[in-house]
This record gives C-alpha cells, structure tokens and sequence, in this order.
C-alpha cells in the first residue's frame, strides 16, 4: 500500500509521509498521547504521522518483510513480522488505548477472533473496511453481471485476497454479534481532490468504505444457548 | 573484492587482564587469571566516544571479522560483508569491535593456553565457562577501551546469546542491540546435536580426557563433531539444492564406503578444514557455554529477565533456520513487548537456514545500516 494516498510533510526535517484519505480521519480520532498498534501497519506511514502529529506510542504488526524493512528504514522501532490470524496474546487487556485496523479486517481468516482480541487489548477499537454495498459495486454486478471491481477493490476475484468483504450495516450487525458497543460510524467517499467526505445521505450506497469506532460492549456477550 | 569497501590490513590486538591475585570470578564458581582476550577494531572512535559496535561471534568464530591480517590472504574476516565502508556496519560512521570469547583457541583464554601455574595446557582443568562469563570479560575490554556506552551489541547464533546476555547484566552499557538466528535458550534438540559433537570428540582414542597438546590430536572426533554441526546449519533445501545426489567426480556407485555423494566430499572437506583451525576441547567449553545458557532461568520467566533493559532491539530470525527456529525469536519479542521495551522483529525469507546470518543479504544489510543510523541519531 506504500506510495499510495496524499504526501504530507510531518515536520521541519522534511519527515514525508504517504496517508490514505480515511488515515487522515484517522488520525483525527486519537488523542494526544495515546498508546496506539495498527495491526497490518503497511509501511508505517500512519504510524510515523501519529508518532510525530500526536505524540503516541505506537506499535505495529505487519505480516510483510518488504514492509518491515519499509518502516525500520522511517525509522519505526516498534514494528513486529506477525500474522493477524493469531491474535495478541502478547498485550494484557486494556493495555492499548487505541487498536487500529485498516482496511485488513476483509483479508483476514478470522475476523470474529481478531476483533474480540481488539476489544479484549484496547479500550477503543478504529476499523475500516470498504463497503460493499456502494453503488458502483451493487450497478456492476446488477447491470453488467460481472465481478465488481473498484478503486477500493481493484483485484480480479481470481487473485483477491479479500475473503471477507462486508457492508455497513452488516459490519454493524457483526459488531453486535461480537459484543462490541459502536461509538461512532463514519461512513467515507472519496472527493476527487484525494480527501474523504463523510456521507450523511444513504451511506450505505454512496460511502465507499466506513470506519467504526468500538469498544467492548457492556455487558459481555451472552453464550449462545442451544436450547433456543 | 572492491579495496575500497575493505577494511584493509588489520591486525588482532591482544588484552590481558585478571592477573593474580586479582583473578576473575566465574559463574561456575572458580576464577580464572591472568586472562587474555584477543579482539580487532575497525574505523575510529568518536571524540563523544558514542559509536562503537561491538561484534559477538558465533561457536567456530574469532576476533578477526574483517579486512585481512595479512597481504595476499585469500579470505577475508568472517563478516567481511557486513563490516567495512559503506557496508552495513559502516567504518566511516562506527567504530567497530569484534572480540572473542574466554574458552576460545584464536588468541583469548581457552582450554589449550598455557596455565601458568604449571606451565602446560589447561586442557580439562581450565573451568567452565558461560555465556556470562564471556560478557563479563567483555567489559573489561570495552572500560579498556575506554568506552562507557555501546552504541550497539550485534551477533548472530551464539553471538546473539551474547547481546541477549550483555543487555539483560549490563542494561546502561547497551544502546541498540541486535540478536539475529538465536535464542534465549537452547531446545532439547539444539543440546541433543551439541552431545553428539562432544561425544565424537570425547570417543577420538587421541583425546585422552582433554591431554593431547604436543601429541596427535583428536582431528576425526572433531571434524565429525563439526560434520554433525554444519548439517544443523544448513536447511533441507539448500542441501538439496547445493548437492542433491549428485555424485563427486564420479558417474557411476562406487559400491564401497569411500564418498560417492557430494555431500559427503563437502562434509568430510568441511570437517578435515575445521581441525586445522580449531581446538577439540575448546568445541568441547564453547559448546557447553550454548547448553548453559537460558537467560530466563535465574529470574524465572523471560519478561523479568527483561525487566531491565533500556536498549532497543532489532530481532531477526531466518525462515529455513530449523536450529534456532523464528518462533525462538519470537519468544523473545514476546517478552520484550510484554515489558514495553522497543522492538523491530523480523523474520526474513531464506532457504539458506542457520548459518543465512553469514551470507550475503540485501536485506539483512539494510536492515541494520537504518536501524543503527536511526538509533544512533535517537529519532522517534
């Protein structure tokens, strides 16, 4: 994902950074200060913007080497070669401010897992997905009968590894599920000045992809009951 | 071999210390005097005194890690790829240590000095030696030198265990530290090839409970010891694909025990090699140091014998490396996450197993010349 999105210059020593258009949403939604991981950090630019903008701790896990060697070259030194699917068995509950997650729930082989792993280690969770329920999405299946194919998903289904796309409202629903409270929804459209708005008017069709802020929801989940 | 990117000709210093009665004391309880450690140096030290590598080896290596001690040498240090200018370990920007290790042969004390107090080898009576032990006759070098603060420990395998051991007792002394293909101990596998060295060694009729200096020495216990080794250095497929069944200079079975594979010519050639340069009872201490060393064990779990360090780590592991596999590493992070130190951990991708760390490696250079310019200017 490096090289993507609009460069933003950091700091007087010339610090550049890469931000996808929700990073700078992002961003705006973490406190000064804050001890933050960003599972699947890509090449650490949002990292390095919230380490210089917000004075956060920060940590990343990355499942690439070629990124590693991306954010160890920014100069990151809290970066770790690590494989989502497992968890974070090495954070105690609520000992992470903030766990981000962008735009990587919809690769992963166990969403459900991760996402009470979030809860369990964070006191807030920030995901972001693309949403498939846009409209270009819905109109490329529904008039031309093909495989949508976006800016926010741009891979033929043959070599995508995107398993498990969702929608927002379905997002929602799996939120629930998980037992997380929903603090905030923000549904996001790309301007074509490289920014993202937020969609008040049907989000679900026009917002290319969401972000959700979660925490743990309050009471625990219920065990299903298999007499019902 | 550009000259410009070698260190040149080095020559192996030599620092003796410990002399009687002020002998050191070792972790298995004797102590050991005088002791010498033999060590070289590349590039110079700043007038700050604040960017000084020092270089662990791992069981077979010595202090000579670059350049070449004399003119015409066919091979240069055993890291000549990393160290030199404009190399990862750039002498243009760092001073650069290689010490080695107390139980050696190459120069510092070992099981085939000569103990003063009786004039002839050590041989078994020299002590055992850990892995503390040769950290601890490190910093005596290192105040030797001058130095209050290193910059950055570095080893790979053995030299690994080194960094681990020198940030866990010597937590001020240590600004960056990078541990590559090692572990905070050995598995019951890694101690299981170690026995069977130490035993071919133990089984040559030429080594004679350690006493064989100045009379035939043990070379086919120790080139097997070393045979043995070189296969756990290696993984599966870089065997397959350096030899695979070929035959040596042969087309045909020679339906006798002489060597008929490549592989067996390459380790019988790799062990005959060994024993010109190596002492049997020294594989015997050094070997024994890896067993010993489980740097949790005094402090009972692993985040508490990382309560302390201040350094910041830059961990790697190699995905083929079957001796000290990643998840080692892994336990490692593990540990420095859970005590909130800093921590790069990185797993690269190699067939080349254990022994990748001595190889050349784009990203494994790269890796360390950003971490080491980054830590050294203390960005973020």
């Amino acid at each position: 994902m490096g090289g993507m999105g609009e460069e933003i210059r950091l700091d007087d020593a010339g610090t550049v950074v890469h931000l996808a258009p929700e990073h700078q949403v992002i961003i705006d939604l973490i406190p000064e200060g804050s001890r933050v991981i960003d599972l699947g950090c890509g090449e650490g630019d949002l990292l390095l913007a919230l380490m210089i903008g917000k004075k956060v701790r920060a940590e990343g896990i990355e499942l690439s080497e070629a990124c590693i060697q991306a954010c160890v070259a920014k100069g990151l030194f809290n970066v770790h070669h690590g494989d989502l699917d497992v968890g974070l068995a090495d954070y105690p509950d609520r000992s992470i401010d903030y766990v981000i997650l962008t735009n990587t729930i919809q690769v992963l082989h166990r969403p459900m897992f991760l996402i009470r792993e979030m809860a369990r280690v964070a006191k807030r969770c920030i995901v972001s997905f693309p949403n498939f329920a846009h409209w270009s999405v819905r109109w490329q299946l529904f008039a031309g009968g093909r495989m949508p194919k976006t800016d926010k998903l741009p891979y033929e289904w043959y070599e995508t590894l995107n398993i498990h796309l969702t929608t927002i409202p379905d997002f929602r629903d799996f939120c629930h599920k998980a037992g997380l409270k929903v603090l905030q929804e923000i549904p996001l459209r790309a301007s074509p000045a490289g920014r993202s708005t937020v969609v008040r008017f049907l989000p679900n069709l026009r917002a290319d992809s969401a972000i959700f802020v979660l925490e743990e929801g309050d009471p625990p989940p219920p065990a299903s009951d298999p007499s019902r | 071999m550009e000259e410009s990117d070698s260190v040149g000709i080095v020559k192996t210093q030599y620092f003796t210390f410990a002399e009687p009665p002020g002998e050191m004391l070792l972790e298995c309880g004797r102590s050991l005097g005088p002791i010498t450690l033999a060590y070289e140096t590349y590039g110079e030290l700043s007038a700050a005194k604040d960017n000084a590598v020092l270089i662990l080896h791992a069981l077979s290596g010595n202090a000579h890690a670059a350049g070449y001690n004399q003119p015409g040498e066919r091979q240069p240090g055993w890291w000549d790829i990393m160290i030199g200018p404009g190399k990862a370990f750039d002498t243009r920007k760092y001073f650069v240590i290689c010490s080695n290790v107390i139980g050696g042969c190459k120069g510092s004390t070992g099981p085939s000095s000569i103990n003063p107090q009786t004039g002839r080898p050590y041989g078994l009576t020299f002590p055992i030696v850990t892995m503390h032990d040769m950290v601890n006759t490190q910093t005596m070098l290192i105040d030797h030198l001058g130095i209050e603060q290193l910059l950055c420990v570095v080893g790979g395998s053995m030299g690994g265990m080194q960094v681990l051991q020198w940030v866990v007792s010597y937590p001020g002394r240590v600004r960056l530290a990078i541990p590559i293909a090692t572990t905070s101990k050995l598995s019951a596998q890694a101690i299981a090839f170690d026995e069977v060295g130490r035993q071919a060694i133990q089984s040559d009729p030429h080594w004679k409970e350690g006493d064989y200096y100045g009379k035939p020495l043990p070379r086919r216990g120790l080139a097997i010891a070393r045979m043995i080794g070189h296969i756990t250095y290696l993984s599966e497929r870089s065997m397959h694909q350096k030899f695979g069944r070929k035959l040596q200079d042969k087309t045909e079975y020679g339906y006798n025990f002489l060597a008929d594979f490549q592989v067996e010519s390459y380790l019988r050639y790799k062990g005959d090699h060994f024993v010109n340069r190596f002492d049997a009872n020294s594989y015997l201490y050094i070997s024994k140091a890896m067993d010993y060393f489980d740097l949790a064990q005094p402090y009972g779990k692993l985040e508490q014998a990382f309560a302390g360090v201040l350094a910041r780590f830059l961990v790697i592991s190699f995905s083929s490396d079957w001796l000290f596999p990643s998840y080692q590493s892994k336990e490692i992070v593990s540990a420095l996450r859970r005590v909130g130190a800093e921590a790069i951990y990185t797993e690269i991708q190699t067939d080349y197993g254990h022994d990748a760390f001595l190889l050349e490696s784009v990203q494994l250079s790269s890796l360390i010349s950003n971490f080491l310019s980054h830590g050294r200017r203390g960005a973020s």
